[in-house]
């Protein structure tokens, strides 16, 4: 290309990579420095994520809800992908528009939605206490279970979408073959088909992982202060107690967390592809 | 050939276990419609009679009508942001091609994956250095910020289908960058154009983490009250903005599915004439 025609089109580039540059990276990059600076320079404040007993447990209720939200979000995922696959055109569009009308759906409206359903005067415990079926009104939100099921909520289309674009490549006639072959259908699925769906599971998994690890509305509104994911607390740990450094700290760690995941995921499959899967 | 009942058992099970999950996702959003219409004056499917009291209470009460207006004020105003410069991007890196353009692009990409609370805890530091906290400039730059990686993505897979050569019997005929870009590229990528509005609007009209931290008093935006109204008593009101946004949602995707379809109508009609 011409080099002058080049420069034009870098030009059109720079306003949107300058722009990025100073009000997004920036911002970042000051945030990884408070964090080694704030009150005083050094690694202190990330001391406290070997010290400090409430900051494991933090910790470790987040990495729990995300494995947990994870594992149902993929299997349920892949049950719904693996049927969009099978099924004709005409369901199929239903089920993408479930899918489509869920993953546009305010995420706010969709956490009123579930407090409502679950709270302790509830749609679901007013329903079972009137049917007769319970006494005293279970406890749904509030706790891991309200959180979990919120999230899964969330993330649902999030996995179906990668994993069906992973099974739309994968050849029908391998499947007819091993039947053909003598394996029964249970056979056919498991040593064929789950198989040749690994980068979709593996894309989903990752996917899904990483957006849980980040995730403030869901668990602050179903957790109801009760379930602090990590988060919460960076908002808490900044709001109440203004420590910019433990806050900065533990932001830092969750950005680092988030680029681990994805820089192992990279190895597995093509991160754009992913992301332009939306 | 008869059918092997085990694949019929398999199908069945296969279809019902879809259809559970899909149940599941669907059908929290759907109760919220009838609630909206109750005649009670806390959160419960309608007793006694339908009533719109709380969609009264929405188009009453000046800070629902306001939170409103501050939404949308925001969300047109760092939409046209993120279209001009996510477009611009994408076009530029489309025609460089190169590696570093494609850099630029993955780059470019960065709020998709950052968490959500990290950037919000980032702009509300930078933001009070330069004095634009719970400003609308503040809010709409933090919104485009986020929006404009959307744009590029839906732009940038629009210029994958579009013909390089289209843009250079533009320049052949005399055509300069800015006449090329505004008469040739855009119009043809307009599908993608479109859909990256969707996507910043959507984004933008529903963000609440930056918001929570960027803005106070001056500017309230409408996922602020709802997430106010969820954690102070459960407004009732909350359920008929619920089904008011449901309806917007579901216009917004069928028109969505309906640009989609037309841009692959497009394609076909494209390879039938041309036989790419």
């Amino acid at each position: 290309m011409h080099a002058s025609l080049s420069r034009v089109y870098w030009l059109l580039i720079a306003p949107a990579v300058l722009l990025m540059l100073v009000f997004y990276i920036y911002p970042l990059v000051q945030v990884l420095w408070i964090s080694v600076t704030d009150p005083v320079p050094g690694f202190g404040n990330y001391m406290e994520l070997i010290d400090r007993p409430l900051i494991h447990r933090i910790w470790i209720t987040t990495l729990r809800i995300c494995v947990i939200t994870t594992s149902i979000t993929v299997i349920a995922g892949y049950a719904v992908a693996y049927a969009m696959a099978q099924v004709g055109e005409r369901q199929r569009t239903w089920m993408m528009f479930c899918l489509l009308l869920t993953f546009w759906l305010s995420v706010l409206i969709r956490a009123f939605a579930w407090v409502m359903l679950l709270r302790t005067q509830g749609i679901v415990n007013t329903g079972l206490q009137e049917m007769g079926l319970i006494d005293e009104p279970l406890r749904l939100v509030r706790n891991e279970f309200g959180v979990i099921v919120g999230m899964v909520h969330f993330m649902l289309p999030l996995a179906v979408l990668p994993i069906y674009s992973n099974m739309t490549g994968i050849e029908a006639r391998l499947v007819s073959a091993a039947r053909g072959l003598g394996a029964s259908p249970f056979e056919a699925f498991f040593n064929i088909y789950l198989p040749l769906s690994k980068p979709g599971i593996i894309a989903a998994t990752i996917l899904v992982f990483v957006f849980s690890l980040g995730f403030f509305i869901t668990p602050a509104l179903l957790g109801g202060g009760k379930v602090v994911m990590i988060s919460e607390y960076i908002q808490v740990s900044f709001e109440e107690t203004l420590r910019w450094g433990q806050a900065t700290m533990l932001a830092s760690t969750l950005l680092f967390s988030v680029l681990l995941s994805l820089a192992l995921v990279a190895r597995f499959v093509d991160l754009k592809k992913v992301f332009g899967a939306r | 050939m008869k059918k092997d009942p085990r694949v019929v058992f398999g199908r069945c099970m296969m279809l019902g276990l879809a259809w559970t999950v899909l149940a599941f996702l669907v059908v929290p959003m759907a109760i919220v419609v009838p609630v909206s219409f109750t005649d009670q004056y806390f959160l419960s499917l309608p007793k006694e009679g339908l009533s719109l009291q709380h969609y009264a209470a929405f188009f009453e009460k000046d800070i629902w009508i306001s939170a409103t207006l501050d939404s949308l004020i925001v969300a047109i105003a760092s939409t046209i942001c993120a279209l001009f410069l996510g477009t611009l991007c994408a076009i530029g890196c489309w025609r460089l091609a190169s590696n570093r353009a494609e850099m630029v692009r993955t780059f470019m990409l960065t709020p998709i994956i950052v968490p959500t609370i990290v950037q919000a805890l980032a702009m509300y530091r930078f933001w009070i250095d330069l004095g634009i906290m719970d400003t609308y400039f503040g809010l709409i730059l933090a919104h485009t910020l986020i929006a404009v990686p959307y744009v590029v993505v839906t732009v940038s897979s629009s210029l994958a289908n579009f013909d390089v050569r289209l843009e250079q019997a533009s320049r052949n005929l005399g055509g300069s960058t800015s006449q090329t870009i505004r008469w040739v590229i855009v119009p043809s990528i307009m599908p993608g154009i479109l859909s990256g509005a969707l996507f910043a609007f959507t984004i933008s009209f529903d963000e609440i983490v930056v918001a929570l931290f960027i803005t106070s008093r001056n500017v309230y935006t409408l996922p602020k009250r709802i997430w106010d109204g969820i954690q102070d008593h459960l407004d009732p009101t909350i359920a008929s903005i619920a089904t008011m946004l449901i309806a917007i949602t579901l216009a917004l995707l069928l028109t969505e599915l309906w640009a989609r379809q037309r841009q692959r109508a497009k394609r076909t009609a494209r390879i039938d004439i041309g036989g790419e």
